[in-house]
């Protein structure tokens, strides 16, 4: 489904952030890992098209999209939740929903979408995207608009992070539901265990490189380990 | 009614024919009609264009239209309207000015709307502005309010001016009493050459009155907006201004907001902000699948909703 081949990613102050990367995504759950600046939310920006990349290329169920822009990606079918969901000024939490799914969400459906990810519509569908939402519903509604879409490849940028109320196990339960309508890909940027623990394939970014690429049952245990010997960040006792 | 005014009609108060209930219709510089009802009485001014508007105390849920339009080309005319809403009352009134010039000379309303609210009257004041027509005259719409507030007095007001308006100075002035309020929410879009400028002053005199002002505007191409407003708190009072601009393409915005309290219980705050639309609002909906263009327009409609 996507394909990186010999991805680099240098910054305009030309640093590099991803050097040469190899990766196949075809799989149901897909956890992206890694430590902080690693670059895992640049490697969600080059698949949304957000940012390009400086080497290699990037392909999409077979087609080369390398240099197509964020529009043409969303509409060929890729979906991209933000780490920081963005704040509007008078658009409605229907409005995106509607945006999301392409035409004029009913109540109803805005209410499916809603209550998916444990919001009452009620409360929500006039509210506007603004300040007034704090930063977990803010990330709720995010993954609504995800939901909304319904794209083959979705990709999560921390997906989990100021939902600490809300438990994971209803925020896996929205993958596997998701999944189970879309049949595509669902690529989640997580340091939880928990979300790791759902993925088909782990893949460990450390220092702008794949470090490990696998199974859960393969790549997992040596993640574990890492938090006491720290193999990935080097930082380790 | 001709074509052109019943679309003028429609665009500033969603309306195709001369409204139900009591009200006022100007076109073309001269009174087209009007009517009272039996707690609102509309009369002609004698010495002046305009009306004298007086409600009944008590008045409730009551509406009044004084839409005014103008299709005739380099018309320039000053309007004056007042008022008087007795004590009690809860009414709505539409006003709005609608230009259609299709022709080379500049056509101009001004209209002077002077409001004075009884103890305890609650108005809501609905404005739209617009213009089109496809000379080159300009469409110029210079209107000032002035209202007085007595004792437990409401007064919302909610002004638009989306399109075609040329060139704008806006000027609208309150005075409040006691345990009396002011909401103000101003919506602007300028665009080609326009310019707008609105200047609000609100004198929050009487015990526990209070102002909210609050302002969105969109700059397009070349055009210029001034926004100014001050609050002056002589009691103890609440005052709250805030200017929110969105600029785009060659536009300049100046906002200059003043407070000045001149009593130690005013309790006053400004604020002020322009900057273009933010680069993660038009990524966001182009994730979406909208194009650049099309996310603009988006983000545009919603900030002047």
């Amino acid at each position: 489904m996507l394909e990186f081949r010999n991805v680099s990613y240098s910054a305009p102050n030309g640093r590099e952030i991803l050097k040469n990367i190899n990766l196949t995504i075809n799989e149901r759950f897909v956890a992206i890992t890694g430590p902080n600046g690693s670059g895992k939310s640049t490697m969600a920006k080059l698949i949304a098209g957000i940012i390009l990349p400086t080497a290699g290329e990037i392909y999409f169920d077979g087609k080369n999209i390398t240099e197509e822009g964020i529009t043409e990606r969303a509409r060929a079918g890729i979906s991209f939740a933000f780490q920081q969901p963005v704040r509007f000024k008078g658009i409605t939490v229907k409005d995106l929903l509607s945006l999301a799914a392409g035409k004029n969400a009913s109540v109803s459906e805005a209410c499916r979408y809603l209550s998916e990810v444990g919001l009452c519509a009620k409360d929500y569908i006039n509210r506007q995207v603004d300040g007034s939402l704090s930063g977990g519903e803010l990330k709720r509604i995010e993954i609504a608009m995800i939901n909304a879409r319904g794209t083959k490849l979705s990709v999560f940028d921390e997906p989990e992070a100021g939902i600490d109320l809300w438990s994971f196990n209803n925020l896996i339960k929205v993958f596997e539901n998701m999944y189970r309508r879309t049949q595509g890909s669902i690529v989640i940027i997580s340091h939880q265990e928990r979300i790791l623990n759902i993925a088909d394939k782990i893949v460990v970014l450390s220092d702008g490189g794949i470090a490990e690429y696998g199974s859960k049952d393969e790549v997992l245990p040596k993640l574990l380990d890492v938090q006491a010997g720290c193999r990935f960040t080097k930082e380790g006792v | 009614m001709d074509s052109i005014q019943k679309n003028l009609l429609e665009q500033i108060a969603g309306i195709h024919e001369v409204p139900q209930g009591a009200y006022s219709l100007r076109i073309n510089g001269s009174l087209y009609g009007k009517n009272s009802s039996e707690n609102i009485d509309i009369v002609k001014k004698e010495d002046k264009p305009g009306i004298d508007i007086y409600i009944k105390d008590g008045t409730k849920n009551e509406s009044l239209h004084i839409p005014v339009l103008l299709s005739q080309t380099g018309l320039k005319e000053i309007v004056y309207n007042d008022f008087h809403i007795g004590r009690d009352c809860d009414v709505t009134i539409v006003a709005g000015c609608g230009i259609h010039n299709g022709g080379s000379e500049a056509s101009e309303h001004s209209g002077i709307h002077s409001f004075y609210l009884g103890e305890n009257a609650k108005v809501k004041y609905i404005e739209k502005h617009y213009g089109e027509g496809d000379g080159n005259g300009q469409n110029i719409m210079n209107p000032t309010t002035y209202a007085e507030l007595a004792e437990g007095a409401y007064l919302e007001m909610e002004t638009a001016q989306i399109k075609g308006v040329d060139s704008t100075d806006r000027v609208t002035k309150a005075v409040l009493g006691k345990n009396s309020k002011i909401v103000v929410s101003e919506k602007i879009m300028t665009h080609g050459k326009q310019f707008a400028k609105t200047e609000f002053e609100v004198e929050l005199n009487g015990e526990n009155s209070g102002a909210h002002v609050v302002s969105r505007s969109v700059a397009r191409d070349d055009s210029e907006q001034t926004f100014v407003s001050r609050i002056l708190g002589n009691n103890k009072c609440t005052g709250h201004t805030e200017c929110d601009a969105i600029i785009m393409d060659n536009a300049k915005v100046s906002a200059i907001p003043e407070i000045l309290a001149s009593d130690p219980d005013a309790a006053l705050i400004h604020e002020a902000a322009i900057g273009k639309i933010a680069g993660e609002q038009l990524i966001k909906l182009m994730t979406l699948g909208l194009t650049e263009k099309e996310a603009e327009e988006e983000i545009v409609n919603g900030f002047l909703r």
